[in-house]
């Protein structure tokens, strides 16, 4: 879903490229405040913002893959090995129990776990900016 | 059936309803004041708040309903709807709450820039409104018919009226305590009694909910017959009854097999096989569909703009898991209790009345009995009038917006009384469809058509108008098709009918690769201002 064009892995080094290449006429950048930058939409500043997407992207992707194996791997398992449906956990058959109890406390772990990963991505974002650069 | 507590419940509820509605409204007169007031609202009040409104009649009534009919296999529905709140944390909450879109159509004109696919996600919105507001109706109608014995239209047209008075008058404008009250008022309505129906089994010495035999009446019981069914009696003789004709069981003998119902203890209490395909095609499209569903329903977005930042809109949605979550362990107690104390719900097919029935049923005709009863109709009652105000505050924002094109008080009156009658007309049609159903035929179109536009339109640069505009058309189109000719259509049988009962395992996938497909032939046409867009979406307010 990321434009495959620009692969930025570390996002500080590519700043600095980005800042030699596109303007070397000009000694600003290196002195400029990266929120500046952010403003004034330069390249700089949307290389950060592109890091910044693409990792709180790849944070969701990865726990929405871990929900879609969880959950979505239940009624592929029920079908291959019914035996599993047969067991049974305090006289409940194991089904009910993994549909019916356990999907609720999951799912809300995830998300606990999603908020905290996004919101530490943002504040080495917001670290990033308010660097002081000099 | 002469429970006078059901009455009182049932006009308290309404009553403190428009009461704090009508109080709510005095402080805050204006739209501005309302969205200053609510961002002092703390995340936990303002989840409440989202969960009840997201807690519909689909919820309250149609799980339990759905459970005690089909058995494990429907437990995806509560499931569903909860990990829908999943998908919208991770992926659209905290986006959407910077973008400062107010609603669906608010989004696309923002992140795009196109006033024709506005007037196309408008169309969306509606369509997903009226569809998910037929059932809350149906569900009124059914609950006033269970309790008072009132004919079957008499409920809907009352609460129909009850609602679209209510939020043209503006008594109900989203006003954050009435919903965070009503989320409150269903969880207790249903874990209190499931508390007293669980200790009365316990003192019944534990009756197995699958006996051998299959479920058997407890007491003797007449059974009043209200849709065609095909029964098969215990000497195996085939007996087609029509509505209205009475049938008597004694203590003791056992539910005849109906057609279309789980009365096999083993296809009840066991998952499906893999020999079933068509079943497992239904599944996994129902967990499509509700798990991306969810971020698509317009009255859940509005509600959004409520939070401070993107952050708390973030802890808010959290906060909204567990309170659904919670609220979701409980329906599986009625349904399951039901195989017990109200097997006749199998015969008469108001499944989706087992909820309202149980605590009678098993507690029989005391007073603890009476009060409980009484507590589950406040629920239910609660279920609908938030559900559906808030579906007919949205679409009547949508139509005096986006289609009479006024902002006046008036427009949106004129608004709400034309969004309130069409599914009206609609809920007295249709009253032979199961409440959860077309709940989740709503989900489908709104996974098939604003899942892939949110999602896209937060994550994707390379997204254009015109890809989300025949995006929506294809997959949302073909959904909704999907849902027209299932409910209204001809009946049809093996996979042509599977694939139209539950579209989305092939209406989600199609809106997607059209809307890449389409996007990346357009790619000129990418807005200019999108570096700016996805700066303002995805970066914390504290920098700007």
């Amino acid at each position: 879903m990321v434009a495959a064009d620009d692969r930025v892995s570390a996002r500080t080094r590519i700043v600095l490229a980005n800042v030699v290449r596109r303007e070397p006429d000009s000694e600003r950048p290196r002195t400029e405040h990266p929120r500046t930058e952010l403003a004034e939409q330069t390249r700089v500043g949307e290389a950060l913002v592109r890091g910044l997407v693409r990792a709180q992207l790849s944070l969701a992707l990865r726990l929405w893959l871990v929900v879609a194996v969880g959950l979505g791997g239940l009624p592929w398992l029920f079908a291959i090995a019914p035996s599993v449906s047969r067991v049974t956990v305090l006289g409940v058959h194991l089904p009910w129990v993994l549909l019916g109890v356990l999907p609720f406390p999951f799912l809300v772990l995830v998300g606990w776990a999603y908020v905290r990963l996004a919101e530490r991505n943002e504040q080495d974002f917001t670290d990033l900016i308010q660097r002081p650069e000099r | 059936m002469g429970n006078g507590y059901v009455a009182t419940a049932l006009v308290a509820v309404t009553l403190i309803t428009v009461g704090i509605g009508f109080y709510g409204l005095r402080l805050a007169r204006t739209t501005s004041d309302f969205l200053v007031a609510s961002r002092a609202v703390s995340p936990t009040w303002n989840a409440a708040a989202i969960g009840g409104e997201y807690l519909s009649a689909a919820s309250f009534l149609g799980v339990a309903g759905l459970i005690l009919k089909h058995g494990v296999d429907v437990l995806w529905y509560p499931v569903g709807f909860a990990a829908g709140y999943l998908a919208l944390l991770l992926f659209v909450a905290a986006p959407l709450r910077r973008s400062g879109a107010f609603t669906l159509p608010d989004f696309c004109e923002l992140r795009l820039g196109s006033r024709r696919l506005r007037t196309l996600a408008t169309a969306f919105v509606i369509f997903i409104g009226w569809l998910y507001l037929v059932p809350q109706l149906q569900g009124a109608g059914l609950t006033l018919a269970t309790l008072t014995g009132s004919p079957y239209p008499l409920g809907a047209l009352l609460v129909a009226a009850v609602v679209t008075a209510n939020v043209a008058l503006g008594g109900m404008r989203a006003i954050t305590f009435v919903q965070a009250f009503q989320y409150w008022l269903k969880l207790t309505a249903l874990a209190v009694p499931a508390i007293f129906l669980v200790l009365q089994w316990q003192a019944d010495a534990r009756p197995a909910v699958t006996p051998v035999e299959g479920p058997t009446f407890r007491t003797a019981t007449t059974v009043v017959v209200e849709h065609p069914a095909t029964l098969t009696l215990p000497d195996g003789q085939l007996r087609q009854v029509r509505p209205g004709d009475e049938l008597t069981f004694a203590a003791g003998q056992p539910v005849p097999d109906v057609a279309g119902v789980a009365t096999d203890p083993a296809d009840w209490l066991l998952p499906g096989t893999g020999a079933d395909e068509q079943g497992m095609f239904t599944t996994y499209s129902l967990i499509l569909a509700t798990f991306l569903g969810t971020m698509g329903l317009p009255h859940v977005l509005a509600r959004f703009y409520t939070n401070p930042d993107g952050a708390a809109a973030r802890r808010t949605t959290l906060v909204v898991l567990a309170l659904v979550g919670a609220f979701y362990l409980l329906p599986t107690i009625y349904g399951t209790l039901g195989r017990i104390y109200t097997p006749h719900l199998l015969l008469t097919g108001e499944t989706d009345a087992v909820v309202l029935l149980l605590p009678g049923a098993a507690l029989g005709t005391g007073t603890t009995g009476r009060l409980l009863a009484a507590l589950v109709a406040a629920g239910a009652f609660a279920a609908f009038l938030s559900t559906s105000s808030g579906l007919l505050t949205s679409v009547a924002g949508v139509i005096s917006t986006d289609v009479l094109g006024r902002g006046s008080v008036r427009g949106f009156r004129l608004a709400t009384v034309l969004a309130g009658s069409v599914p009206t007309v609609f809920a007295l049609n249709v009253s032979g469809l199961e409440v959860s159903q077309v709940v989740g035929l709503a989900f489908a179109v709104a996974a098939s058509s604003f899942c892939p536009l949110l999602v896209l339109g937060i994550w994707w640069r390379g997204l254009t108008a015109r890809g989300a505009a025949v995006g929506v058309l294809a997959g949302g189109g073909a959904a909704a098709g999907a849902v027209l000719v299932t409910v209204l259509g001809p009946p049809l049988t093996g996979w042509p009918a599977t694939l139209l009962a539950q579209p989305a395992a092939w209406t989600v996938p199609l809106a997607f690769t059209v809307m890449v497909a389409v996007s990346t032939a357009t790619r000129r046409r990418v807005p200019t201002d999108v570096g700016a867009t996805m700066l303002r979406l995805h970066t914390p307010e504290a920098l700007r």
